[in-house]
C-alpha cells in the first residue's frame, strides 16, 4: 500500500472501537488480578499466620467490594479510556486527575513487570523441577512483555478474547486442585486442623493481623482496571457493572479456594515465604498431573495479567496525551487497529527495563503503593460526586447501595493499609510521596499551560450544585 | 560493570531451543511494531491520528433526559 493512497482513502477522524461485551469486562479485570492467587497473596501467612491470612482476605475483600461498587457507579456515568483520570477530571479537577492518571501508570506497568517476572521464573523454577539446569528467566521475559504488547498494538477484541481464554483456564486450575483434594472431607488430604492451630494461627497477634493486610491486597490488586475499557464497551452503563461486580465475585471464590487449599496443605512458615503457593500446593498433594497443571496455571495467571495491565497503562497515557497533560504526540490511534499504539510502544521498554532491573518483591511494592494512593482518591471523589450530581441529576448505569458508607470503610481501609505499608516498606512509601508531590508541582507550574482548558471537560451533564 | 547477554545455555535441548525461539520471536514482534509504526506514522497525517476526542459518542447518543 503505497503512502499517497493511504493518505487518500485516510477517515477524517479516528477514535477507540466500541466492540467490547461484559466477557471482556471481566477477563480485563478478573485477568489482571487473578495472579495475586497464584502468588503474593500467602507473605500475609508470613506477617499474621494462617489465620491472619484468612482475615486480611475478607477484609481487603470488603474494601475491594466497595471499591467495585463504587468503581461501577461512577464509571458507568463517566464511560472514557483513563477510567478514573477521566472522573478525577471531572468531579476534582485536573491535578488530581494528573496524578490519578500517574497512580494508574505506575500501578499497571509495575505489576505487569513483576507478572513478566513471574512468568520467567515459574518457567525456571518448573525446568529446574524437571532437573534442567543453565536455563535464565530473561528471554520469557522480554517474550512475554513483547508478544503482550504486540497483542494490543494489534487491536483490543482479540487481545480480550485472548485474555478470556486463558484467565477461564487459570481459574479453571484453581478449582480442580480444589476439587482433586477432597474439601468435603478434611483428613482425607487436606490437614486444616494440623495447620491452625491454637499456636500457629496468629503468631503475632492483632499487629500481625495488620501488617498481613498490604499483602491481602494481593488477592484483588487491579479488580478497578476494567473501568479503562469504558470508551471501548459497547454498552458501558450495564457492561461495566456487571462485568466488575461478578469479577468480584470471582475473585472471592478463588481467593477463598486458594486460602483453603493452601492453609491445609503447607505450614504457615513455609506458606509465608514461598513464591508459588498454589504450584506447591500443588506439589504437595504428589500428583504430577496436578504440578504440571498448576505450573500452567501460574504462567496463564502471570500473562493475563501482564496482558490486562498494558492495555489500562496506555489508555491512561492515551488519555493524558488526548488532554494535553502529555504531549498530544501520545494520543494517536492507529487507524486499522484503532489502538493507542504510540502509548503501547512508548510504554514497552519502560515495563522491559523494571522487569529486568527489579525484582519482583521491589517493583510489586511499588505497584501497590500507587494502588492504594488510587483507592484513597476513590473513596473521597464517590462522596464529591454524589454531593455535586445527586441522584436524579444526571442518568447512571448503576446506584450503589448505602452510601457513604462504602467510601467510609475504604478510606478507613485505606488509612489501615498505609499503616501496615509503612511498617514494612517505610522508605519507599515516603519516596512515592515525594515523587508524586514533586511531578504535581512541575504539572501545575509548567505543564498545565498547553492544556486546553474547556475542551478536557467533555461529559454532557449539567452544572454540578453549587456552581 | 559490564553487561553480559545471557545467552542461552540450558542443559536440555528442548528448553535450550525454547530459550532460542523466545529471543527471535521477541525480535521479530519488535519489528513488526516498528515497521508498522513507521508505515502509519509516514501514511497519515499528524492531525487525523491524533483526531480522537473523548466523550463523543457519549454526546450523540446521551441525553441525560430522566424519566418519572
Amino acid at each position: 500500500m503505497s503512502v499517497a493512497s493511504t493518505a487518500k482513502d485516510a477517515p477524517q477522524k479516528i477514535s477507540l472501537l466500541r466492540v467490547l461485551g461484559p466477557a471482556h469486562v471481566w477477563a480485563l479485570g478478573v485477568g489482571i488480578v487473578l495472579v495475586g492467587e497464584f502468588t503474593g497473596w500467602n507473605f500475609a501467612a508470613g506477617k499474621g499466620g494462617t489465620l491472619g491470612a484468612m482475615i486480611a482476605l475478607w477484609v481487603i475483600g470488603l474494601l475491594y467490594t466497595a471499591v467495585a461498587m463504587i468503581d461501577s457507579e461512577v464509571t458507568s456515568t463517566v464511560a472514557a479510556a483513563g477510567g478514573q483520570y477521566a472522573q478525577a477530571k471531572h468531579i476534582v479537577g485536573p491535578l488530581m486527575a494528573f496524578n490519578v492518571a500517574l497512580y494508574l501508570v505506575f500501578a499497571y506497568t509495575m505489576l505487569e513487570a513483576s507478572d513478566a517476572i513471574l512468568v520467567g521464573d515459574t518457567m525456571v523454577q518448573y525446568a529446574s523441577d524437571m532437573g534442567v539446569t543453565g536455563l535464565t528467566h530473561h528471554s520469557f521475559i522480554v517474550f512475554t512483555v513483547v508478544f503482550l504488547v504486540w497483542l494490543n498494538y494489534r487491536g483490543i477484541l482479540m487481545t480480550l478474547n485472548f485474555n478470556f481464554v486463558i484467565t477461564a483456564l487459570a481459574f479453571l486450575s484453581i478449582v480442580i486442585l480444589f476439587l482433586s483434594v477432597q474439601p468435603w472431607s478434611q483428613g482425607a488430604v487436606l490437614k486444616l486442623g494440623e495447620m491452625v492451630t491454637k499456636d500457629n494461627a496468629l503468631p503475632y497477634g492483632w499487629m500481625g493481623v495488620i501488617a498481613a493486610m498490604q499483602f491481602g491486597i494481593w488477592y484483588y490488586l487491579g479488580i478497578e482496571g476494567t473501568t479503562q475499557a469504558a470508551e471501548e464497551v459497547r454498552s458501558p452503563a450495564r457492561s461495566l457493572p456487571l462485568g466488575t461486580m461478578t469479577g468480584m465475585i470471582t475473585l472471592l471464590i478463588a481467593a477463598t479456594m486458594t486460602w483453603y487449599v493452601c492453609a491445609s496443605l503447607l505450614p504457615w512458615q513455609y506458606l509465608g515465604q514461598t513464591v508459588y503457593p498454589l504450584y506447591d500446593a500443588a506439589k504437595v498433594t504428589g500428583s504430577p498431573t496436578l504440578q504440571f497443571l498448576l505450573f500452567v496455571g501460574t504462567v496463564l495467571s502471570g500473562i493475563a495479567s501482564a496482558n490486562g495491565c498494558i492495555n489500562d497503562a496506555a489508555r491512561a497515557w492515551f488519555s493524558m496525551g488526548r488532554d494535553r497533560y502529555l504531549p498530544a504526540w501520545f494520543a494517536a490511534v492507529h487507524p486499522t487497529n484503532r489502538t493507542p499504539y504510540r502509548a503501547l510502544i512508548f510504554l514497552l521498554p519502560i515495563a522491559l527495563a523494571f522487569a529486568l532491573v527489579f525484582d519482583i518483591n521491589q517493583a510489586i511494592t511499588f505497584s501497590i503503593l500507587s494502588g492504594v494512593l488510587h483507592y484513597t482518591f476513590m473513596s473521597i471523589n464517590v462522596i464529591m460526586f454524589r454531593n455535586k450530581w445527586p441522584l436524579g441529576s444526571i442518568r447512571r448505569g448503576y446506584v450503589h447501595p448505602f452510601h457513604p458508607l462504602p467510601a467510609l470503610i475504604l478510606l478507613l481501609l485505606c488509612v489501615v493499609t498505609f499503616f501496615a505499608i509503612f511498617l514494612g516498606y517505610g522508605t519507599q512509601l515516603i519516596a512515592m510521596v515525594a515523587f508524586y508531590a514533586i511531578v504535581s508541582l512541575w504539572f501545575h507550574f509548567y505543564r498545565y499551560q498547553y492544556v486546553k482548558r474547556g475542551a478536557q471537560f467533555t461529559m454532557p451533564w449539567p452544572k454540578p450544585q453549587g456552581y | 560493570m559490564t553487561f553480559q547477554f545471557p545467552w542461552p545455555a540450558a542443559s536440555s535441548p528442548a528448553w535450550f531451543y525454547l530459550d532460542w525461539a523466545m529471543w527471535i520471536l521477541s525480535a521479530i514482534f519488535i519489528a513488526w511494531m516498528l515497521v508498522d509504526w513507521y508505515r502509519t506514522d509516514t501514511g497519515y497525517s499528524e492531525d487525523v491520528l491524533t483526531s480522537s476526542r473523548e466523550g463523543e459518542i457519549e454526546a450523540m447518543s446521551e441525553k441525560h433526559v430522566l424519566k418519572g
